[in-house]
């Protein structure tokens, strides 16, 4: 049983850790596209 | 489109869910295996969604080649990175089943092989998306993707034609399955393949906004006011 919750968990941490850089990269383009702007109204 | 990704994430993840409860509780437990045999209704799906998710790139690749589309190219990017996030699945998932039925964590068996072998030719196509300043690299990129998807039918087909270790197909091929089980498979593939859609879609509108970002600021380099580049000219005169 120890081996099919590794191997579920396992998937589900691969997805996940995925998930977390295309959030990264989506967090830093929405910074460079707020410092782009900000950069424009001065 | 912003109102639908919601719904459609809300709806996966409910899919996601069920077919979890699926594997777990209703899927008969397997004579001989036992309860580690659960382990296939990850494993098989991740690798049929891979194999797809490959094919598409083979499809958007050539479509590039032969019109330089750059939507082409971000579906090849897009699906070579999400194929590759569910070979990794796989190649994880193979190894924990392997080790309590064959006793042993990894063989240099065909599939297996084929398998690793097509998880770095993807890993290679992505670090040299990632690291090559080129602007030949999505062409460069492209015909990497087509010799790279030659290995998928190489991959699915090497359990028909050669003997190996790795169990037989279960559909179509010598293996034979529960009908209860083969429903839990189905359902489990089709939650996978929706959630591997959502990411790609999620991935693609982030390219896409990636690269209008690079343009603007190049475009916003070249018109920078004359001042500022004559600033290097004045230093090369002074030089």
């Amino acid at each position: 049983m120890s081996y099919l919750y590794a191997a579920y968990i396992a998937t589900w941490a691969i997805h996940v850790a995925y998930l977390s850089t295309l959030l990264r990269r989506y967090i830093r383009l929405r910074n460079e596209i707020a410092e782009f702007k900000g950069r424009e109204e001065r | 489109m912003k109102r639908v990704f919601p719904i459609l994430a809300v709806l996966t993840a409910a899919l996601l869910s069920y077919a979890l409860y699926e594997a777990l509780v209703v899927a008969p437990t397997e004579q001989t295996m036992g309860d580690v045999q659960r382990i296939f209704y990850y494993h098989v799906p991740s690798a049929w969604t891979a194999f797809i998710l490959f094919s598409i790139n083979f499809v958007a690749s050539v479509v590039y080649l032969i019109r330089r589309s750059n939507k082409a190219d971000i579906v090849a990017l897009v699906t070579a990175e999400v194929g590759v996030v569910f070979c990794t699945v796989v190649l994880v998932t193979g190894p924990i089943w392997a080790r309590p039925v064959w006793g042993i964590w990894w063989t240099w068996d065909l599939r297996l092989t084929l398998t690793l072998v097509l998880w770095l030719i993807y890993v290679s196509y992505l670090v040299l998306r990632r690291f090559s300043s080129s602007g030949q690299t999505p062409l460069l990129a492209a015909v990497l993707a087509i010799f790279g998807a030659l290995d998928v039918p190489l991959v699915y087909f090497s359990i028909w034609f050669f003997r190996t270790q790795h169990p037989q197909p279960v559909i179509g091929g010598g293996g034979s399955i529960d009908p209860r089980m083969l429903h839990v498979l189905m359902i489990n593939w089709l939650a996978f393949s929706c959630f591997a859609a959502l990411v790609c879609w999620s991935r693609y509108r982030l390219e896409v906004l990636r690269r209008e970002v690079d343009e603007t600021l190049a475009l916003e380099a070249l018109l920078e006011p004359r001042g500022s580049q004559s600033r290097t000219s004045q230093t090369w005169r002074a030089g």
